[in-house]
């Protein structure tokens, strides 16, 4: 594996931090309504994406869930615009049309955001199956919750995956809850990763809470896919500090719980390693704390300053 | 510059909150992300953080304090040293202004017509390059495909038995052998992950062609098809198309009964964001096969298992095409219009070679083609001149698109109408599979007789 720069420490600090901020805001505009349906925060897991987004190429294609914001701003795209969908507005990146669950990017291929369990999983297979088609090296990063892992389709997918050797690797984020139901209620065998055993798909289990966990095995599970070996499970033990959605009230775990995993915060963790590395002062983390405040705050005002979109908007795009 | 803080909504549904307790006290200074109280909703108690920075100038209500507004100032934080400013406007009334904003663009509903390309669907009777040699409907399908294929190396096709076996109906005989197994793909028996599969492909670029077995086996794959095919172009605000056939025989075989015998016309054409293209002839089902390759929308393509054999000239010139949209009067007349599609066009031409010889009624035929977007100037036009209206498809009758017909008649030419518009569909059960049964169930010529002596008055 390349060795990380310091620069690489400073980018996982500040997209990290990003994310955070981004949800923090989204989460108060919701509460003044100005955020509307669904919104599923992706506060916790921050680590995850962020750990991906290091070994990513930027013509490899992603697709994940709803819970997609902190995925966009990963792939580099701009908060302005993310927030701008959330609150529905002409300059989101769906023009207003899909909201915090659908969202997508074609030229930076970010492919959704997608608000159906499971559907993304055979769709993401599809885009890897379009690499491979038309002879690319890329891969396609396929993210799925814990609770899809319980979903015929993902399970369809794998096996084409397999049986085609699709350059596809399957990112299980397992926040520990398919909504308020924990892994251990909904899963028969609590080892996700190794789902693919039986079509011939080798899988790891990382730990979420530690970016640097999660580079290393995206760095090799991303190695084999590009090779030609066909597809690749990693399982990526997280936890979300937020509810499902935002109208959650988290009955199901306890707080206790909910503060055990605070300990092992995901940016914390990376702030430590940047301080003892002296990569950074504690001043210069201060500068980069302010202008991420400042960029979402920017973003927040930037979302709800956007017009509507045009009655004449609600014709259009059915059809190409 | 202070900052206030207000009461959030923590659900869709909540207007007011109770403040339980506060984790900050005046003074402190707050941070992004800190916890700053807990708020007991309609549903429960929970943590709400600090998404600005300062210090807490002021706390505007304490421990204990019930029915708080959503939006109002809980506490103001900021710099202690600027003076502190309650702003005025009222936050919760601008919601509710934008609200009615959204509400505007949602009540502006008004049916707005497809756009149907505006050139007329060709007619056999004046075609020039009408092949001299009759072809089946399965070649004229494989043929189409082969043609396109060669012409774009993004087209392929898959579906379960499409290659090594040369299609379960034939209809993908010799593919696999001019384009190769990177190109003809045999699928597993697992139409839910290879219709996503397939969509996935389309959103990257690729054209695929998916076949399904029959339609019945479609509804595995229903929400790939509803959800993902035919919304994203719209969610994704004009960004990601999908350019995908899905083909195969729709609605009854021989005696396959209940669950292999279904007609999804009217399910599909209901959907926004899907073209639903139903072809009854070797001569239209090459053309509409073609604009259905070529459109960058997803298509679904009905074909039906009675009609593979079903021979006749087609134009083999490999650009032509029929444009979606359009219907073809397939025969003029002026006392009575049966408005059909697929294989209910040959039982309607029976029936009519039987009203004019036995009633002599002239009756005039529209073969719809395409169902999405409906061709209905061309329903319009032919019900002015006749004046009586009858439709004839194997789709239950509860809702098809005999129904939507219907509706659009009596909207549009209410006071051209002489009699009441007769439905002949299918009868409203499951399809039976004892031979007696299933005859009694599908629509029949006398069907059709029986319905256009009742909208001529003929007892």
């Amino acid at each position: 594996m390349k060795k990380l720069q310091k620069a690489d420490y400073i980018k996982m600090y500040s997209f990290m931090l990003k994310i955070r901020r981004f949800e923090e805001r989204a989460a108060q505009l919701y509460g003044m309504g100005k955020i509307g349906g669904f919104c599923h925060l992706y506060i916790g897991q921050e680590a995850v994406v962020v750990g991906i987004l290091m070994t990513i190429d930027k013509n490899d294609s992603v697709v994940t869930t709803y819970r997609d914001h902190g995925h966009m701003i990963a792939r580099g795209l701009d908060p302005k615009r993310i927030m701008a969908e959330l609150t529905g507005r002409e300059d989101g990146y769906s023009a207003g049309k899909g909201g915090s669950m659908h969202m997508f990017s074609k030229e930076n291929n970010f492919y959704g955001g997608h608000g159906i369990v499971g559907a993304q999983v055979p769709i993401g297979t599809g885009i890897a199956f379009t690499h491979k088609y038309n002879g690319e090296k890329n891969i396609c990063r396929t993210y799925i919750g814990d609770g899809a892992m319980n979903n015929g389709q993902v399970f369809e997918a794998f096996n084409l995956a397999s049986l085609w050797k699709l350059p596809v690797l399957y990112i299980i984020e397992n926040n520990k809850y398919g909504m308020g139901t924990s892994v251990d209620r909904a899963a028969a065998g609590l080892d996700l990763y190794k789902r693919g055993e039986a079509f011939g798909i080798p899988g790891e289990k990382v730990d979420g809470m530690n970016v640097f966990s999660v580079i290393e095995a995206a760095d090799k599970a991303g190695k084999y896919v590009r090779e030609g070996n066909g597809p690749y499970i990693i399982e990526v033990q997280t936890y979300r500090y937020r509810g499902h959605s935002m109208s959650d009230p988290a009955k199901y775990r306890t707080k206790e719980e909910l503060d055990n995993y605070k300990q092992t915060d995901p940016i914390e963790i990376v702030k430590a390693e940047i301080l003892k590395k002296k990569i950074a002062t504690n001043d210069e983390i201060e500068k980069i704390n302010k202008n991420t405040l400042e960029e979402i705050k920017n973003a927040a005002e930037f979302a709800t300053n956007s017009p509507f979109p045009k009655d004449s908007e609600l014709y259009t795009d059915v059809y190409l | 510059m202070s900052t206030e803080i207000l009461m959030p909504a923590l659900s869709p549904t909540m207007t007011e909150g109770n403040l339980s307790k506060w984790l900050i006290k005046k003074g402190d200074n707050v941070k992004a992300g800190d916890l700053i109280a807990e708020i007991e909703t309609d549903k429960a108690t929970m943590e709400v953080e600090a998404v600005d920075e300062g210090v807490v100038l002021d706390l505007l209500f304490k421990e204990g304090d019930a029915n708080i507004p959503v939006n109002k100032a809980i506490a103001i934080i900021g710099n202690p040293n600027e003076k502190v400013e309650v702003k005025k406007e009222a936050p919760i009334e601008k919601v509710i202004e934008e609200k009615k904003i959204e509400k505007s663009i949602k009540t502006k509903i008004e049916n707005k017509k497809s756009d149907i390309i505006d050139t007329p669907s060709p007619k056999i009777e004046e075609d020039r390059n009408l092949s001299s040699e009759e072809i089946t409907m399965r070649q004229a399908l494989r043929d189409t495909m082969a043609e396109e294929m060669r012409k774009d190396n993004k087209v392929f096709i898959l579906g379960e038995e499409v290659a090594e076996y040369q299609g379960a109906y034939k209809v993908t005989q010799g593919l696999l052998q001019e384009f190769g197994k990177e190109r003809v793909l045999d699928t597993p028996i697992s139409e839910h992950g290879f219709t996503g599969l397939a969509v996935g492909a389309a959103f990257k670029g690729l054209r695929p062609i998916l076949e399904f077995m029959t339609f019945n086996f479609s509804m595995q794959a229903i929400d790939q098809i509803i959800n993902s095919a035919a919304k994203t172009l719209y969610m994704s605000g004009g960004q990601i198309n999908c350019p995908i056939v899905f083909r195969g025989p729709n609605g009854a075989a021989a005696q396959v009964a209940a669950q292999h015998s279904q007609d999804f016309s009217s399910w599909y054409s209901q959907v926004p964001g899907l073209k639903v293209i139903a072809p009854s002839t070797p001569y239209n089902a090459k053309g509409l096969l073609r604009s259905a390759i070529l459109d960058p929308n997803p298509v679904i393509f009905l074909e039906n298992e009675i009609l593979y054999g079903l021979k006749g000239p087609v134009n083999n010139d490999i650009n032509f095409s029929i444009p979606i949209g359009k219907a073809n009067i397939e025969k003029e007349g002026k006392d009575l219009t049966i408005v059909t599609y697929s294989i209910m066009l040959q039982k309607s031409k029976e029936a009519a070679l039987r009203l004019k010889d036995e009633y002599n009624i002239d009756t005039e035929i529209i073969d719809l083609q395409t169902l999405r977007p409906l061709d209905t100037e061309t329903i319009l036009n032919s019900v002015k001149k006749t004046n009586r209206l009858i439709t004839v498809e194997e789709s239950w009758p509860f809702g098809s698109v005999g129904s939507e017909i219907v509706n659009i008649v009596q909207r549009d030419a209410f006071d051209f109408l002489d009699s009441p518009v007769i439905k002949v569909n299918s009868a409203d059960v499951p399809m039976p599979y004892a031979l007696s049964l299933e005859k009694l169930y599908l629509p029949q010529v006398d069907d059709i007789i029986n319905a256009a002596k009742k909208v001529s008055y003929i007892k």
